[in-house]
């Protein structure tokens, strides 16, 4: 459990400094230092454990499928890291107790620390390949939250959205590496993982998940070309750079190469990539830092500088390469740290992080001053401090590569030269601010700061020193265990101490720092050679680029999708061509075995008229009412073929529904052009559809052509067979609509009654064009309702009324229906409107159409639920036959109950859409506020 | 009623669409929203339980009619269908709680609408009959036709006149193609499909592919695969904030029907008809996310990104679809579940956002800052990591699983690069939304206009469930999983009919 409870203290400690916001400055910091203060309390009790390389492992079933567990270890990297992560988080804390100012909102700042904490605690500690990389990228979210904390500055912005970019790109380079990995070696255990690197690197995927695994270390880690976002997330407050930039986020990165040194390190491959770019970047770092007039600025590309330098020793293929590497983590993060919080004090109490305006401030905060040139001593790789120590193992080890053949001893000369730029702009961070003149311009008087700001960095310049001169005391077991971790054997012979002798590595310590003394000596020189090139920023070029990129998609994106009906149903269209079609390519003979009918003069007649007819729609769609004409005959003949091949129902269905859609049509056209022009497309559009339109025909014919010469065998003969006995009615058709597939009918008539409300709805908001002349401008009639029309209609209604109830009630065993008695109903309501206008009508009809739909879709679904009051499915009918005297024997089915909730929503919902159509001329029409 | 269980989640909706038409709520708003929000509380405890009952006891047929399959109807509340069921539950319940801020009132119908829609949705997840699922297609359009022009305006019209016009042929192509089905098939019924497909007579398979290949186009219309999209952006753009919520599960019928349809009847046992479509799925998928990170990166407004957040998301389900392992369908069932919610909540977000920035609405340019910026951002920063999926949300869980289903499927050189670049895109445009609508403020005065409590209460449920799914990822995804294995097995009729005590010969 210890491993877990040092990650879980500080995460649940991230609540405490919002709800103690109230308390004070001190009240909140201190409270807010306890979690991690037990946390590190926690991980020091375990020391002893990490130091016998005893592992400590704790873990839980979380995603079994995926591979993913809650599963912490801590080993000795761990624990080198968890160190790093809450001693300097503690100091960090207490630093921007002083650090922020009034207007700063502390809790939440100090609540995104802990997050962040918490986050750099999971990926050192994580057990599971997963949930590595599920706080890998939490440390990427909470580092966003961090640099952007002073959000109304573009810089923080911009710099924090830059870095989650990158960083966040590298993440899910790093996940896929990750699952790669797994996948290889079968494991997502990481300790188990660590002994498959023979595995790993026989594998062919060894080459994609290194670069990929690289690509999520380096964008993290800054390594060039991906360094450019370190120095713009200089934006945040201090504190976050001194956390961040030291022992933490950048650190993740060359965490995450140590961690998996053993299981990736050791090839060619590795070898180039690691090594060469930790080079450019030592050299690309330190060679713009110098150029940095912002102190935070010059320690940025420093730290490029140095994560180049631990990546160069990564990449060297040397144990003990690995180990200085390790020892250079820790110096590192304990003297830019305390660089950064040094740095924050200048400009705390200055004003200004500008160096050409902060001269001779050694006058002014000698104490201070002192604390940081001795960091920068350090940074440097002065002897005494410890930042020599590490920095001569890199020169020792840079010396017994082999690598680039004949032109291997570049290695150390350029690791040298590194060197003396490091020297270079670790003197100008000092001479410049602390000496070389008087300050120009502050903004304020500078002084010393106050006494507890000053601790964090007294405490890691004492350290410097401390590590510096009794290396092997101060962190020998540290470093042990924690090169154990990373090499997973036995550690070879190393000695740390400060003096190992004249050799060749102090003769290029000697050199470095001779160099970089005459290389500041010069620098005028050198700012000159380095103004030849125009300043770019990164963040600007970043800017654009994204820019572009959107530029370019939103060109890209505007060329597919043009907000064209005609190509979109072009494109519906072609592909249902070619889907459809394309089977049909390997079928040899269309025709099938069923026996065909003959074809005699009224079926080819009518087939006839039919092609005719269509045609004719097409070639008049732009003279609506001639094309709805030609629409009409093609409904007519379909529905005598219905009545011709024996299917009553369906011909009366598709009568009426005729009947109404014309009325519907004729309503709707009344607001449209009279006629369009013929030709509103280009040329080759027309042709384009046409071809397609032609081809998709032929092909539904073939089809149906296909199916239709084929026999069918299908369950229909359980529908002949058990229509009377089980539904108790002689016509199938309906007893298939209100029974057997009576559910589908009350889907048809929601869909009904659901259509009538929409269009109310938008019958409601449409503002229309009334035209006040047909389309020769000759005016409307004055008589609207003409005498003869409405004296027939309204003799007609009762005898439309009563067919429609002979309709209705002989439907289960004869040709008819609810929903076809319904539709005559509706029709013979509607010439009542049309014979009469809306004003008549108003008075006459008093009920309210949507009441009508709803009791009838409530009256179809009470049925249903009615056979579930008997213990029956939903919608399970019921009949019996009864004989009354003089009537004679007769059938009551509950089915009828059901179809009389059709015949009312059918009724309704017609009306409710051609009433409120029709009354769009009259005053009585929908407003706005009523749809 | 535990034998009426499974119909349960159909009848609420249905009756409560039909009350909410009729006295005494047709009338009054306070009594309608209460009704809705109730039934709706109804429908989640009911599919909560439903979903725990076939968890327990596996899957439930229902014979609409007493008529025993494959003659009648049936409902099939197998694992795969409760858990959308459930999911379209909670989704309707927190979308009515925000509707029920205001939304509601600027047309009517609004709930009983929504009733209707949800019935349509709830349906197709449910029934077990094709043509059934044809008819509850039709429900769920047409209700999406009305929602969508709810209040009135000139972009809702036009998005809705390509919607519906495209429907309109799909349904067409839809009747097309069962016609074909039934014509080879003989059957409606998919469980009797799913058996009978390996014995199509080796004349009939033509046409059967036919049918199942016209099926691809009418399920790809509706999930929005390429390059029948281009529907999905306007329309769900231009939606007001709670029906675009609303259609966040409706790509995910589609994406269902193609899981059913195509993933069971037409698998990999379907002898000479086995995997039909995939030919055609994988490049059409693939497309599809290209085109959806495209279209990502040239989002203008928080709603436009929204909405192609949603094509980038069906675009890596299509792949899952395609992929049709248990495996790729699980993590694909588990992404339905995260993408939904999380895109959801980004609509209703979206509305606040547009509520609250005056002119300049929800489009990426500096303008007067939100009413309330500490809130609106810091539910905006919790969904863009859910959409980007990142952690701790549950979207990494999704898309982990469904990296380790490409490499399962040996198709992660073709899936993992577009798969991790949406993601990309998605953080670019994300972040550089929120900074822009949140940070980059023009002008001091902040509007005035706050959200309702509702608005809040409903986004913040939806995010509620996030971090659920992503706690219980363990028993979730062992669920998908077994739903999965369930959907591939297949149901067999006759056991089940016999256990249930139904007619059977």
């Amino acid at each position: 459990m210890t491993a877990l409870w040092i990650l879980l203290l500080p995460a649940l400690g991230m609540v405490v400094p919002l709800l103690t916001a109230k308390w004070g400055r001190n009240g909140c910091t201190l409270m807010t230092a306890l979690a991690p203060l037990a946390a590190l309390l926690v991980l020091l009790q375990a020391t002893p454990s990490v130091f016998q390389a005893i592992p400590i492992v704790s873990t839980f079933e979380w995603v079994p499928i995926l591979g993913l567990s809650v599963s912490f270890h801590l080993d000795g990297l761990g624990y080198l890291f968890g160190l790093l992560i809450l001693g300097i988080g503690l100091l960090v804390i207490l630093y921007a107790r002083y650090y922020l100012s009034d207007r700063d909102n502390m809790g939440r700042f100090y609540a995104y620390l802990i997050f962040f904490m918490s986050a750099m605690l999971g990926v050192v500690l994580s057990n599971n390949v997963v949930q590595l990389w599920f706080f890998w990228e939490l440390t990427s979210i909470s580092s966003f939250l961090l640099i952007s904390f002073w959000s109304h500055k573009s810089d923080a912005r911009k710099g924090a959205r830059m870095a989650l970019t990158v960083t966040g790109a590298g993440g899910l380079a790093l996940l896929a590496a990750l699952l790669l990995m797994a996948d290889v070696t079968g494991t997502y255990e990481v300790r188990e993982l660590l002994q498959q690197g023979d595995v790993l690197r026989a594998s062919d995927y060894y080459t994609v998940i290194v670069v990929l695994f690289l690509l999520g270390a380096f964008t993290k880690s800054a390594q060039f070309p991906f360094h450019f976002w370190l120095p713009h997330a200089m934006a945040a407050p201090t504190p976050v750079s001194a956390y961040l930039h030291s022992a933490t986020m950048v650190k993740a990165g060359v965490f995450l190469m140590a961690r998996f040194y053993p299981a990736l390190s050791g090839t060619e491959l590795w070898f180039v990539i690691v090594s060469l770019t930790g080079m450019i970047t030592m050299l690309v770092g330190a060679y713009l830092a110098l150029f940095k007039h912002d102190l935070k600025g010059l320690l940025a590309y420093s730290t490029i500088s140095h994560l180049g330098l631990i990546t160069l020793l990564l990449g060297l293929n040397t144990q003990l390469a690995a180990i200085a590497a390790v020892f250079h983590i820790i110096n590192h993060a304990v003297f830019k740290a305390s660089l950064f919080m040094a740095a924050g004090i200048i400009d705390h109490e200055s004003g200004t992080r500008d160096m050409r305006k902060l001269n001779g401030l050694f006058k002014y905060m000698p104490y201070t001053a002192t604390l940081a040139m001795v960091a920068a001593a350090s940074m440097a790789g002065v002897p005494l401090m410890n930042g020599f120590l590490s920095k001569e193992m890199m020169f020792a080890e840079t010396l017994t590569q082999e690598t680039l053949g004949a032109l291997s001893w570049w290695i150390p000369v350029l690791a040298t030269l590194a060197g003396a730029l490091g020297v270079a702009y670790s003197l100008r961070f000092m001479h410049d601010v602390f000496f070389n003149g008087e300050p120009i311009d502050l903004p304020r008087t500078p002084h010393e700061p106050p006494r507890f700001m000053r601790v964090p960095v007294e405490f890691l310049v004492v350290l410097c020193v401390f590590v510096g001169i009794i290396p092997q005391f101060m962190v020998g077991d540290l470093l042990a265990a924690a090169s154990l971790a990373v090499l997973q054997h036995e550690l070879p012979y190393y000695s740390l101490s400060l003096w190992h002798g004249f050799n060749l590595p102090l003769l290029m310590s000697v050199v470095a720092v001779i160099g970089g003394a005459v290389l500041y000596w010069h620098r005028r020189h050198l700012f000159h050679f380095y103004g030849q090139f125009a300043d770019r920023d990164a963040k600007q070029i970043f800017e654009g680029a994204v820019q572009a990129l959107q530029t370019a998609m939103v060109a890209v994106n505007h060329w597919l999708d043009n907000a064209s009906l005609q190509r979109f149903m072009f494109l519906l269209v072609l592909l249902a061509l070619i889907l459809a079609a394309s089977p049909l390519l390997h079928l040899h003979e269309t025709v099938g075995t069923q026996p065909q009918l003959a074809l005699n003069w009224v079926v080819g007649l009518a087939a006839m008229l039919l092609i005719v007819a269509t045609l004719l729609t097409v070639w008049w769609s732009h003279r609506r009412l001639l094309a709805l004409i030609a629409l009409s005959v093609v409904g007519l003949i379909v529905s005598i073929s219905f009545a011709y091949f024996s299917a009553p129902d369906l011909a009366l269905t598709q009568l009426s529904v005729e009947v109404a859609t014309i009325i519907l049509f004729l309503l709707a056209l009344f607001f449209l052009p009279q006629s369009s022009p013929v030709i509103d497309s280009p040329f080759k559009i027309i042709v384009r559809d046409l071809g397609v339109a032609a081809l998709f025909g032929s092909v539904i014919g073939t089809l149906c052509y296909v199916m239709l010469t084929r026999p069918l065998t299908s369950i229909s003969a359980f529908f002949l067979e058990n229509s009377v006995p089980g539904g108790g009615g002689t016509n199938v058709v309906n007893v298939i609509l209100v029974d057997f597939r009576g559910f589908d009918t009350l889907g048809e008539i929601t869909v009904l009654g659901i259509a009538a409300l929409g269009i109310y709805k938008l019958l409601a908001r449409i503002p229309l064009y009334m035209p006040t002349t047909d389309s020769k401008g000759h005016r409307w009639s004055q008589d609207r309702h003409p005498v003869l029309l409405a004296l027939v209609s309204q003799s007609l209604l009762p005898l439309a009324l009563l067919v429609s109830a002979y309709i209705f009630l002989r439907g289960h065993n004869l040709p008819g229906g609810g929903f076809i008695a319904g539709l005559i109903t509706a029709v013979a309501l509607v010439q009542q409107y049309v014979a009469h206008g809306v004003d008549w009508m108003k008075g006459r009809i008093v009920f309210n159409y949507q009441a009508i739909i709803a009791a009838g879709l409530l009256i179809a679904t009470m049925t249903g639920v009615g056979s579930m009051a008997f213990g029956r499915e939903f919608l399970t009918t019921w009949f019996d036959y009864v004989s009354w005297p003089i009537v004679g024997k007769f059938e009551i089915a509950s089915a009828l109950i059901f179809d009389l909730g059709v015949y009312l929503t059918v009724v309704g919902a017609t009306l409710l859409i051609l009433a409120n159509l029709g009354k769009l001329t009259t005053t009585e029409r929908l407003r706005a506020g009523e749809g | 009623m535990m034998l009426h269980l499974p119909i349960l989640p159909l009848l609420i909706p249905l009756l409560s669409g039909i009350l909410l038409l009729l006295p005494p709520f047709n009338q009054h708003d306070q009594r309608s929203r209460w009704f809705a929000i109730v039934s709706s509380a109804m429908m989640v405890v009911v599919s909560a339980y439903l979903l725990w009952t076939v968890d327990q006891s596996g899957a439930l047929v229902y014979a609409l009619g007493g008529w025993q399959p494959p003659f009648g109807i049936m409902l099939v509340a197998d694992r795969m269908a409760v858990l959308l069921v459930l999911l379209t539950s909670v989704l309707l319940f927190c979308v009515l709680l925000y509707g029920s801020a205001g939304e509601d009132k600027k047309g009517r119908f609004f709930q009983s609408l929504v009733m209707f829609q949800v019935l349509g949705i709830q349906g197709a997840f449910l029934t077990g009959d094709i043509f059934n699922l044809f008819v509850f297609f039709e429900v769920l359009l047409i209700a999406s036709y009305a929602l969508l022009i709810h209040g009135g305006g000139k972009a809702k019209t036009l998005a809705n006149l390509h919607y519906v016009s495209l429907n309109l042929v799909g349904s067409a192509l839809f009747l097309f193609a069962l016609g074909m089905i039934y014509g080879t098939f003989g059957t409606l019924n998919m469980a009797d499909m799913q058996t009978k497909a390996a014995f199509i007579s080796a004349d009939d398979v033509v046409l059967a592919k036919s049918g199942a290949l016209l099926l691809l186009v009418v399920f790809g219309l509706k999930s929005a695969m390429l390059p029948l999209h281009f529907w999905l952006p306007r329309a769900y753009a231009a939606a007001p904030a709670p029906i675009a919520a609303l259609f966040a599960i409706m790509t995910k019928v589609g994406l269902y029907s193609l899981w059913r349809v195509h993933g069971a009847i037409f698998g990999e046992h379907a002898g000479d008809l086995a995997l039909v479509a995939h030919d055609w799925l994988w490049p059409l998928a693939w497309l599809t996310l290209v085109v959806g990170i495209v279209a990502t990166l040239a989002s203008q407004t928080l709603r436009m990104l929204s909405a192609n957040l949603v094509l980038v998301s069906v675009g890596g389900l299509l792949l899952m679809v395609a992929l049709n392992t248990p495996l790729a369908t699980a993590a694909g069932l588990y992404y339905v579940l995260h993408s939904t919610l999380a895109s959801a909540a980004l609509f209703l977000l979206a509305g606040m956002v547009v509520e609250q920035r005056g002119k300049a609405e929800d489009r990426f340019v500096p303008s007067r800052p939100v009413a309330q910026p500490v809130l609106l951002s810091g539910l905006f920063f919790v969904i863009a990591l859910a959409m980007i999926g990142m952690p701790p949300l549950s979207g990494f869980i999704g898309k982990t699983a469904m990296l380790q289903a490409a490499l399962q499927g040996n198709m992660a050189h073709w899936i993992w690069p577009p798969l991790l670049l949406a993601s990309l895109a998605a953080l670019v445009m994300l972040s550089r939304a929120g900074s822009t609508l949140f940070w980059r403020s023009k002008g001091d005065r902040p509007s005035s206009l706050k959200a309702h409590p509702l608005q809040v209460l409903s986004v913040t449920l939806l995010l509620l469930c996030l971090p659920l799914l992503v706690i219980f990822a363990g028993p979730i995804m062992a669920y998908c999983l077994a739903a999965a294995e369930d959907l591939y097995r297949g149901l067999n009729l006759l056991q089940i009919m016999s256990e249930q005590g139904l007619p059977h010969d």
